[in-house]
């Protein structure tokens, strides 16, 4: 086993405050010796260079050619890739301070089979690509993959589920992603002192009792140490050696970048996060300032053509894919800020300069810019992130108090959109969600789907009185409820067990402790129109209007002034706090795979759309087709006493229960929040705070006109940079497929009268 | 529901709040809980029923009505507001807008007494039509102020005349209440609705900027351009729109209003803070 000299480290480390980091693999150490806290403005940032300003518009032009060339600009169709499947890349080698790209070129996309050969062949054809047909001939008749393997174990009910769209958006097909590796490992150890520590773990695992999970694990570990040497080679193509530490801020940068690449050269992951790793790179920087090796402006340089990459990363999805995640997202999502344990913040000169990026190269979806928020954060940083939120709309804000006290640590990233995640240790096993919504018509019809008109959940028998009783609706309501958790949590136990098997992220978790805290993250879906419905049918008279096959399929409404959530109306808000904790409960009563602990999110990134597409007119009065509400957000209309009111429903569901995630995306015009722009900066701080100090979780900050979205809906050419917030993350406007566009346009902007 | 009461005997007002035993009611046609533009911070704002003025370009037509809406005591419209507390930072608390606030003045004086006593900070958003220095009103009045930490006056038009064609009423009153606070202490926001055609000509608000220059206490004066959010309101409520074709006013003629009015001189509310922190 290879050990690093120590006293060669040392020569890496000098001018680090020393401690346990040094002795172990670890970085939370790391970061509170050396955290270089900033309680000052946004005065000392430094705007683009040229350089910047030269590749950005490349990469922009690239953009603009991908979207008229239909959406993918060139894909790979006969080189599987892997870390070390393609050589060297580069926009503009003299010009780029960090380097690499997914494929051989820029914007080129990968092929990527090991999730699934039919999807990636999907993909390829939707684009105007064939697969080269040796790959097809390998993935079929040689090489299994994760997506037979599913199907191979799928029961019949769970085919139905997914069918009939009750359950949508497993990761039977692609990639599960929603893993934070510990990138900054990398630039701290170097990739030689983690594959010894691979090595010694390797050594410790089992007593030689050859169990399931003892051979499965020292499987995995051989598998990550293959991929941690892949990193060597991959990063020594680009003339870098990273078996060592980082000498200085470009090189730890880099090396964080390297891991990254790693892992999107591998997986084509719904959600490849970023992690944590703004107060690392702050710490290489300020070191190289006081050195005098760098100045401001080479630092923000470094820091832009980072970002510039991480807006480069690139996967190719199928038709499907696309109406349920639209815009390209890949959830490059960057947690900055955010409190340490001792009371200290996280603030640093770095995380300016990461919101610095969307002022030198204009506004992008990629990456997710997280802000872990508390109260606490020094008020310059929050001002200056209020602003780069109401100039971009790029920001999304999550309570970090809530997230350290539920997972008992400060050293945790957003995972996917909202989903925190403990770095060192902690992985999340993802998939899906189940529509609420829809289980509510299943209760009033008996199980059968109020679209197909067939049976798909249990019998339980029509309700059909002329109006609907409560006690009867909750009694098949909780059949039909603990019929879906148990196929959903069944359905998602299969695919994580064959994932492992098919398609496991070797290069990800190299970079993370060998044992794990598992989480096991489910999701709800078309909640408000679940909790408006029960509380029509409680407080209301719900008259069920039935085709000729007797399945309901309009409602009428006496009473229709029942409450509704997103008023701060307790006796609906307990609807919804009652329902998240029931289904939650219901789906702990099952065995979860690899002894992971439940959690659950209400939040629905823009595939509310297709949810609501797939589901019947519900008792709240959402048409048939319509969109849900996006994630955790009160039905469209049913807000009445403003934003604030509204945000106190959604702040009022328990994180505890749905520790995967909150999300309430909140629309805002400029004159709302004031009538300049320090009053309007003034107004998001108070409210962000005043949010986190109510639990409420997580909040996309939308800033603009509703004129905006229809003019930017008539005239795309004109705002090619347009970006919303959508919940969970950050996409393109043009991107949008035109009824995800209305349903944008559409959704509550709260304006002032 | 009569829309146009104007001529309400001023018996019935008296009454207004009045119950027979118990504390005062109000009379509420609507709260809102995130008011970033109604005074300093983030407050809740109430929409406080009855007006005696018909605004050309009022946007809550459905607030006139004197003696109708939700009755509200002081405790029951604290306690909802309180629980927006969170929101409000070190600037923000309730502020009563209407309809015109004070035709309630009973209900103002022990709803801002009672916000006070709880640590909130209180704003009043008001036209000041009914300023009369008669008694008991003055005195009354006067209580208010003691309780308020802030006032959003509307001058509606610096000329009587043109304040009548405009909204029924002289602005003789409003001036001398102005005038009033300005001598007594009292901080204010003053406000000017910009209406092309009607309360945009150059001469008449070089009138108001220099009018505004010889008061006290001013934080922030304030141009609302015009807008016609308010129209479908009046389509609902089946009243003729008096604006009807008149296009909210241009970018360039709401610089020149501000230029006329001086409005970047008054930069007291950037540091303004209520008179008792908020708890």
């Amino acid at each position: 086993m290879k050990q690093l000299d120590k006293t060669q480290a040392q020569t890496y480390w000098e001018g680090f405050k020393g401690g346990a980091w040094q002795e172990e693999i670890n970085v939370r150490d790391f970061i509170q010796q050396n955290l270089h806290q900033y309680d000052g403005d946004e005065s000392f940032l430094a705007g683009p260079t040229e350089a910047t300003t030269v590749l950005n518009n490349q990469v922009l032009n690239l953009k603009k050619q991908e979207r008229e060339n239909g959406g993918v600009l060139d894909a790979d169709n006969n080189v599987v890739a892997t870390i070390t499947s393609h050589g060297p890349g580069y926009l503009n080698k003299d010009l780029e301070k960090i380097v690499g790209v997914q494929t051989d070129a820029p914007f080129k996309r990968a092929f990527m089979p090991f999730g699934g050969i039919r999807m990636a062949e999907d993909a390829l054809k939707a684009y105007g690509f064939d697969t080269d047909p040796e790959m097809h001939k390998i993935f079929t008749e040689y090489r299994k993959t994760h997506n037979q393997g599913v199907f191979d174990a799928y029961t019949p009910d769970m085919r139905k589920a997914r069918h009939y769209k009750i359950v949508t958006g497993l990761p039977d097909a692609y990639a599960r992603g929603r893993i934070v590796a510990d990138f900054p490992r990398i630039a701290i150890y170097g990739i030689d002192r983690l594959m010894a520590e691979k090595a010694h773990d390797f050594e410790n695992i089992g007593d030689g009792e050859m169990t399931d999970d003892v051979i499965r694990l020292r499987e995995e570990v051989q598998d990550q140490y293959r991929a941690l040497n892949d990193m060597k080679k991959m990063a020594a193509s680009y003339g870098y050696d990273i078996s060592r530490p980082a000498t200085n801020a470009q090189e730890a940068i880099q090396w964080i970048y390297f891991g990254y690449l790693a892992a999107v050269k591998t997986q084509n992951g719904a959600a490849m996060s970023v992690g944590r790793i703004d107060t690392v790179i702050d710490a290489y920087i300020d070191r190289d300032l006081k050195l005098g090796r760098i100045n401001e402006e080479e630092a923000q340089e470094m820091i832009d053509h980072f970002v510039m990459k991480l807006r480069m990363v690139r996967f190719i999805r199928t038709e499907d894919y696309n109406a349920l995640f639209s815009g390209d997202p890949i959830w490059a999502t960057l947690s900055i800020c955010g409190m340490g344990n001792d009371g200290r913040h996280h603030v640093t000169k770095t995380a300016f300069r990461f919101l610095k990026t969307l002022d030198n190269m204009g506004a992008a979806p990629e990456p997710n810019i997280t802000l872990l928020w508390s109260e606490r954060l020094p008020e310059g940083f929050k001002r200056y992130a209020t602003e780069v939120s109401i100039t971009s709309s790029t920001i999304q804000y999550e309570n970090d108090d809530l997230m350290r006290d539920e997972w008992g640590t400060d050293y945790y990233g957003i995972a996917c959109c909202v989903s925190a995640q403990p770095i060192s240790d902690g992985v999340q096993y993802f998939g899906a969600r189940a529509n609420l919504a829809k289980a509510i018509l299943y209760a009033i019809n008996g199980g059968k789907d109020e679209l197909g008109e067939v049976q798909v959940g249990p019998e339980s028998g029509a309700i059909t009185d002329d109006v609907i009783d409560y006690d009867t609706f909750m009694h098949k309501f909780d059949v039909q409820l603990s019929w879906l958790a148990d196929t959903y949590v069944n359905a998602l136990n299969t695919i994580h067990y064959m994932h492992d098997k098919y398609y496991y992220e070797s290069a990800q978790l190299a970079l993370k402790n060998t044992r794990l805290d598992r989480t096991f993250a489910t999701g709800i879906s078309g909640f408000s129109h679940a909790v408006d419905s029960i509380s029509a049918i409680k407080y209301g008279k719900v008259h069920p209007v039935r085709d000729e096959n007797g399945i309901a399929v309009d409602f009428t409404v006496e009473n229709d002034d029942y409450p509704r959530y997103g008023n701060n109306d307790d006796r609906a808000d307990d609807i919804a706090k009652w329902l998240v904790k029931h289904f939650y409960e219901m789906m702990n009563t099952h065995h979860l795979y690899r002894g992971a602990k439940l959690s659950t999110s209400v939040l629905t990134i823009t595939s509310n759309v297709v949810y609501g597409k797939n589901t019947g007119t519900t008792p709240n009065g959402r048409q048939k087709g319509e969109p849900f509400s996006p994630g955790a957000n009160p039905a469209y209309g049913a807000e009445k006493n403003g934003a604030l009111a509204s945000l106190m429903s959604t702040a009022k569901i328990p994180y505890h229960y749905a520790t995967d995630g909150i999300s309430n995306t909140f629309g805002v015009t400029p004159n709302t929040l004031g009538h300049d722009d320090e009053t309007r900066k003034d107004t998001l701080v108070n409210m962000v705070d005043g949010y986190m100090a109510n639990h409420g979780m997580h909040l996309n900050i939308n800033v603009f006109n509703k004129e905006t979205l229809i003019d930017a809906q008539k005239h795309p050419e004109e705002y090619p940079t347009l970006t919303v917030r959508v919940s969970g993350y950050c996409v393109y406007f043009a991107d949008l497929t035109k009824e995800q566009q209305d349903d944008v346009i559409a959704r509550t902007f709260f304006e002032e009268m | 529901m009569k829309l146009f009461d104007t001529t309400a005997p001023l018996n019935v007002l008296d009454q207004i709040g009045v119950a027979a035993d118990g504390p005062i009611k109000g009379y509420v046609h609507s709260v809102e809980s995130f008011g970033a533009v109604d005074g300093p911070g983030i407050r809740f704002t109430a929409f406080l029923q009855g007006c005696r003025m018909r605004c050309q370009y009022c946007h809550n037509p459905d607030t006139w009505n004197i003696g109708v809406g939700e009755e509200m005591t002081a405790a029951q419209l604290l306690d909802d507001a309180e629980r927006y507390k969170a929101f409000w930072g070190a600037t923000g608390g309730i502020t009563c807008s209407g309809g015109e606030s004070l035709v309630q003045l009973d209900f103002l004086v022990d709803l801002f007494t009672q916000a006070k006593a709880r640590g909130i900070s209180t704003c009043l958003d008001t036209s000041g039509q009914p300023f009369t220095r008669d008694e008991p009103w003055f005195s009354q009045f006067k209580a208010l102020m003691a309780v308020t930490d802030i006032s959003l006056v509307d001058i509606k038009h610096i000329n009587s005349t043109e304040h009548k064609k405009l909204t029924g009423f002289g602005n003789e009153n409003i001036l001398d209440m102005i005038e009033w606070m300005s001598a007594n202490g009292c901080d204010m926001w003053i406000r000017h609705v910009l209406v092309p055609e009607r309360t945009d000509d150059d001469r008449y608000l070089a009138e108001l900027g220099d009018y505004i220059k010889t008061l006290d206490h001013v934080q922030k004066v304030e141009i609302l351009p015009y807008h016609t959010l308010g129209v479908k309101k009046y389509h609902e409520l089946g009243i003729t729109y008096p604006l009807e074709g008149i296009e909210p006013p241009t970018a360039d003629r709401v610089k020149n209003a501000e230029a006329l009015l001086h409005t970047a001189d008054y930069t007291g509310y950037k540091t303004w803070r209520p008179a008792q922190n908020q708890k």
